[in-house]
């Protein structure tokens, strides 16, 4: 078991300096030595750097700032030239009228629904596939698994239209998924990404630990969700962080497929009530305020798996 | 396990002496297909789900596409049979040239903007010793965001008026600027959002692989007297060389399918300014309800995203078989 973890953590642990790993330590070493960064010339430089790197976190924390500070100013300051930095009159009652115009618990609610149909999907598809090319080998393993990667090469936005069109009529069983949320969830279940993340996290498990198990007279589906399952967890985990996340971002697709507006994801939902082309936009404040209730949840998530999500661009990014 | 394996095959040695040579191979050809489907009815039934998945929803609507686009669909009557009709009607249009040319200047740009920040950032960010986490965190967050949100805020932020934008050009006495309704900046200020919401993902991609350079690399170079450019020339840039061809192929993909920035924050105006091809599609579908006109669109905008991706998939190939 120390065996996995450790294997899948490699690529992680990389970014943490554990102190008591002295081989990492040197590994920290980097285009800058050591010796230099110990010279009051090369200090200055590295401070001057960082303090312009810190500065340049301006670019991504202004936006942000400026978006909460602007919910909370009332519909007359928010127009003000020169605009306050911070609201004289700070309005908290912004964020109740967005979230009431929004309907923010319905919205909100499905987009959960939206998010976690799409992980229980997306790693029931994607595990069995992956179990089964990395493990049970069926005959005619090369050409299903050209089958599957080779839509690495489609992006999903050039069949958009088609895709619509086979939702609303499904061939043979003629149903339509229009307004349905497995409208939403079946067509993103097709993820070669996943299958092969999966799949090479897969690999790395001995195979003569399924070997064992099926000695000792484990089935197929045995092997997969007592051996495969309970050790591929850290890759599991990379799987539905990104799938959270992905879901979470979605608005094209769930803006054709969902009309209904009970059925409809934050995005969608915060498309329609901003009206922003229409007579009646709704006022920006508001729009704001909605805003930064539609971000806490994601940025939430980073905070909290944050290394989950870099050890998944490793994998995912390296790998690609 | 063995008891069961060999009964059998003594059992057909005995019998060989009594059956006729066809018969025998007949039973061959019957246990060798038992033993197919036993070796592979498990993988087959887990790669089910996945097959009927992929071929439903990938391989169909693709399929599906081509076909389309030598169609007359609207939904409502049943498809009609036009041949070439579609892409003649998609080429005669004026918004096809007006798409393709603000897609492949935004992808441009988009280049230009984003290609090179997320690396120099990355190689700065690794030589930090302090705050490497708030760096990851500060330049990583806005990807997180979801697109609408991304969008909305920048509307607002490029608001005339009184947008963050113009207010800091007015505090260090610049004219503002109308960013969004002029033609010529309408563009680039999309791309500005677009490469504000992707550069951090870009960015950790760079941090990961300048991980993987190796130290020795560097105290060899520094030993052999290399400056710092040298450095960087000779032993940085070479390593993650792979990884920047990949990236830049992969943005040139992401970028060239633009729609949600355009779509929500001009609507492809000012005067069809930031009209993109994602966006020509959704309108032939939605406004005019031709999605055989739409389709025979997503058919050109498959051929060229395909020859990306054929670079791409040649240089993980390559990739894999270098490890």
């Amino acid at each position: 078991m120390a065996l996995f973890t450790q294997n899948a953590q490699s690529s992680a642990s990389r970014q943490k300096q554990r102190p008591r790993q002295r081989v990492e330590e040197s590994s920290e070493r980097t285009l800058v030595s050591p010796l230099m960064l110990k010279r009051p010339a090369g200090r200055v430089i590295y401070w001057t750097v960082f303090a312009l790197l810190l500065v340049s976190t301006l670019i991504t924390f202004g936006p942000l700032y400026w978006m909460f500070s602007s919910a909370l100013k009332p519909s007359i300051e928010i127009f003000q030239d020169p605009p306050t930095f911070w609201p004289l009159h700070p309005a908290w009652n912004n964020y109740a009228t967005a979230w009431n115009v929004l309907q923010y618990p319905l919205y909100f609610g499905n987009t959960l629904i939206l998010a976690a149909g799409a992980v229980v999907l997306q790693l029931l598809v994607s595990a069995t596939a992956a179990f089964a090319l990395s493990k049970l080998r069926p005959a005619g393993k090369g050409i299903i698994q050209f089958f599957f990667f080779s839509t690495l090469m489609v992006p999903p936005v050039v069949y958009l239209i088609p895709q619509f069109v086979n939702i609303s009529d499904l061939p043979l069983i003629h149903v339509s998924l229009i307004n349905n949320w497995a409208g939403v969830w079946l067509p993103e279940a097709a993820s070669a990404l996943n299958i092969l993340i999966l799949k090479s996290f897969f690999d790395t498990i001995p195979t003569e630990l399924t070997d064992a198990a099926r000695l000792d007279g484990a089935n197929g589906w045995q092997i997969f969700s007592r051996i495969i399952l309970p050790l591929s967890r850290p890759a599991l985990a990379v799987v539905t962080i990104f799938t959270v996340v992905a879901s979470w971002k979605d608005f094209l697709w769930p803006l054709l497929v969902l009309s209904n507006p009970d059925l409809q994801s934050l995005s969608v939902a915060i498309y329609h009530e901003a009206g922003i082309n229409s007579n009646y936009p709704l006022p920006f404040n508001y729009l704001m305020a909605g805003l930064v209730l539609a971000s806490i949840p994601p940025i939430l998530l980073f905070l909290l798996f944050q290394r989950q999500i870099i050890r998944g661009i490793n994998l995912t990014g390296l790998k690609g | 396990m063995r008891l069961s394996s060999s009964s059998p095959s003594s059992l057909s040695s005995q019998e060989q002496s009594r059956l006729p040579q066809d018969a025998l191979a007949g039973r061959q050809a019957l246990r060798k297909a038992h033993l197919f489907f036993q070796r592979n009815l498990g993988g087959y039934l887990f790669l089910l789900p996945a097959l009927v998945i992929f071929a439903l929803f990938v391989w169909y609507p693709v399929v599906l596409g081509f076909i389309m686009s030598f169609q007359i669909v609207d939904m409502i009557n049943p498809a009609v049979w036009v041949g070439w009709a579609n892409y003649r009607h998609v080429f005669s249009d004026p918004l096809f040239g007006i798409a393709w040319r603000n897609t492949l200047a935004f992808t441009g740009y988009a280049l230009l903007f984003g290609y090179f920040v997320p690396i120099v950032l990355a190689l700065l960010i690794n030589e930090m010793r302090h705050g490497k986490g708030l760096f990851r965190l500060a330049f990583y967050l806005p990807v997180m965001l979801p697109p609408i949100v991304t969008a909305f805020l920048w509307l607002w932020l490029y608001n005339a008026d009184s947008g963050l934008l113009n207010a800091l050009l007015h505090l260090v006495h610049l004219p503002g600027a109308l960013w969004l309704e002029n033609q010529g900046t309408a563009l680039p200020a999309l791309v500005v959002v677009a490469t504000w919401g992707a550069a951090g993902s870009t960015m950790l991609i760079y941090l990961a692989a300048l991980q993987g350079v190796p130290a020795s690399l560097y105290e060899a170079a520094e030993i052999d007297g290399s400056n710092l450019w040298q450095r960087i020339w000779h032993v940085t840039l070479p390593t993650i060389r792979p990884i920047m061809l990949l990236m830049l192929v992969l943005q040139i993909i992401a970028t060239m399918q633009v729609f949600t920035e355009p779509f929500v924050i001009t609507d492809g105006g000012p005067n069809n300014a930031t009209m993109t091809v994602l966006l020509l599609i959704y309108n032939y579908t939605f406004k005019n309800a031709d999605f055989g006109e739409a389709s025979a669109l997503g058919v050109l905008l498959f051929l060229v995203l395909a020859v990306f991706a054929l670079i791409y998939m040649r240089m993980t190939r390559r990739a894999m078989e270098g490890d």
